[in-house]
């Protein structure tokens, strides 16, 4: 149907407020390289990984134990709440009763709405002190991972159980005909049936705990060194740019830039393999 | 006892395990909050770097910030998600990359968006630590759900309304105005609303663009302290400001289940019955 003159002229218009939300992830890139630019020209990147210490006003720019920090929090993170998350899309969608079922659900999603600052703030003064009694300081890559735990709990939870519903019925009848357990039906049908799904929400998930500030802000530490048991202290990528960025000047600046790069392109990455795996739509 | 037995005492025990641990966390919450929690705190200025005093100014800026996110990005979102939903037939390639960029966009950890709104909004258009550029970066933040809400509630709404209106002689602008998006309204409201939430629970993005001054702000160009940066200061960088940010973090969840579950009950009434009278 071919269109009208006013409605190729609201068309056009639509289209402009289009290319101007599109556009904001390029001047996001953008304004990124701009800034790491005056660094990148006189520092190669592999220095970011074989400088030996992190001190930027003496041109030292080694990120490898944020680096570590991230990778060590996020992947701990996600390994507990994936357990975790599943359990609970499963208990809300098989196990509970309809009335729990729905109160449990709502549980969830209240915290998915809950400030990642009053996370870190819970972290702080309640979490923390009872792991500092364990072992001090207390303020620890443990305590980050119990925190993000929490915070991306609800993210598996509920992608999960947004995959186990697009689960077409007949299959959940198929198996009730052929007589399966309930755990028959959910480990053999519908768990492998949503898979990609479920991989899908665990991606998104770790990209959140990648790109998470406040809460390991407040609760992990911030000790700029390669951590070797779970109870050091240390600092991610995000939080070292939230602490220096207030004073940094000049190269300092620019590298904090650099590490806002790097963090892009890991949850790039991530939300690219998390679309691959939705696309990817196989049914056993 | 039998795998499917083993299994469900698992799953019952994960089930009390997570409720537990976030009872914990509320009720936390909420009997230090309610310490301080009274009409003063949330109309004084604050005191003695916010250890005593209240949160009145905050509030005004948080207010503000979200203003000015909100009015930046609705009628940028909503003309999106109008184009997304109904007009890319015509245009698949240009509808698909912006649908992608809005994917990527929605996947930028939020320190990104302050080192950008730092760059761009305070240093290079030149606004300064001010909440016009606080509220400007928590716009680009909350595009990508204010479209994805509205674009599912239009494509919500029954076909029959295009074809309707189409068998009438309307033209598709006036169908989009006159019908489909007034049926839309619960989606548009729950979009924004969830906009809102999604703005005010925001930290990380929010201090390197609208800055730590905890002061009444004159105007849009004044630097304003969020309620969450107010937190994060008064737990990190004041000794014995937790009372204060127990309170503070009490008046923010309020806020945000407030508007979180007004927007859910938007999002299940358009599911259930999508059509009003026009």
């Amino acid at each position: 149907m071919s269109l009208s003159r006013a409605d190729r002229q609201l068309v056009a218009l639509l289209r402009g407020y289009a290319l101007l939300a599109a556009a904001i992830v390029l001047l996001i890139l953008l304004f990124l390289v701009k800034e790491s630019w005056p660094i990148l020209q006189h520092v190669a990147l592999t220095r970011f990984i074989t400088d030996t210490s992190w001190h930027p006003v003496q041109s030292l720019y080694q990120l490898t134990p944020m680096l570590s920090a991230t990778l060590y929090s996020t992947l701990g993170a996600v390994l507990l709440a994936t357990p975790l998350g599943i359990g609970s899309a499963l208990f809300s969608r098989y196990y509970a009763p309809s009335f729990l079922a729905m109160v449990y659900r709502r549980l969830i999603e209240l915290l998915a709405g809950i400030p990642s600052v009053v996370y870190g703030f819970w972290g702080l003064t309640t979490l923390a002190p009872l792991i500092g009694r364990l072992h001090p300081p207390g303020v620890s890559l443990l305590t980050g991972i119990l925190i993000l735990t929490l915070m991306i709990l609800p993210t598996v939870a509920l992608t999960v159980d947004a995959a186990l519903s697009a689960v077409p019925i007949a299959y959940v009848r198929g198996a009730a005909a052929l007589g399966l357990s309930r755990w028959g039906l959910i480990s053999g049908v519908t768990m492998p049936a949503a898979r990609s799904g479920i991989a899908a929400g665990i991606l998104l998930a770790a990209g959140r705990a990648i790109g998470e500030t406040m809460a390991v802000l407040m609760v992990a530490g911030n000790v700029v060194e390669q951590p070797h048991s779970l109870f050091d202290s240390v600092r991610t990528l995000t939080a070292n740019i939230a602490l220096e960025m207030a004073y940094a000047t000049g190269d300092h600046r620019a590298a904090l830039f650099v590490s806002g790069l790097a963090l892009m392109s890991m949850v790039l990455v991530l939300v690219g393999l998390a679309e691959f795996f939705t696309k990817e739509r196989r049914y056993v | 006892m039998s795998k499917n037995n083993l299994a469900t005492v698992f799953i019952w025990l994960i089930a009390l395990l997570v409720s537990g641990v976030f009872f914990w966390l509320l009720s936390d919450i909420i009997v230090h909050g309610l310490a301080k929690l009274s009409w003063p705190f949330l109309v004084e200025n604050p005191k003695n770097a916010g250890r005593s005093g209240g949160i009145g100014p905050i509030i005004v800026s948080t207010a503000l910030i979200l203003m000015v996110a909100m009015i930046t990005a609705t009628p940028l979102g909503l003309a999106t998600a109008v184009l997304l939903s109904e007009f890319t037939q015509q245009d698949r390639v240009f509808g698909h990359l912006v649908r992608r960029s809005l994917d990527v966009l929605a996947g930028v950890p939020s320190i990104v968006f302050g080192l950008f709104g730092n760059a761009f909004f305070c240093i290079y258009l030149g606004l300064g630590f001010s909440i016009l550029s606080g509220g400007l970066t928590l716009a680009c933040m909350v595009l990508p759900i204010l479209i994805r809400t509205v674009e599912e509630g239009l494509q919500a709404t029954p076909n029959e309304y295009r074809l309707a209106a189409a068998a009438l002689g309307m033209s598709r602008g006036a169908a989009l105005f006159q019908v489909l998006l007034p049926a839309a309204t619960p989606a548009i409201v729950a979009g924004l609303l969830l906009g809102i939430g999604r703005a005010g629970a925001e930290t990380a993005a929010l201090i390197f663009t609208s800055g730590y001054v905890d002061r009444m702000p004159g105007s849009l160009f004044d630097s304003g302290r969020a309620l969450s940066v107010h937190i994060y200061d008064l737990s990190m960088n004041v000794a014995g400001g937790d009372a204060s940010a127990f309170s503070s973090a009490l008046v923010l969840i309020m806020l945000l289940v407030i508007i979180n579950s007004l927007a859910m009950s938007l999002a299940k009434h358009w599911q259930h019955k999508s059509i009003i009278a026009l």
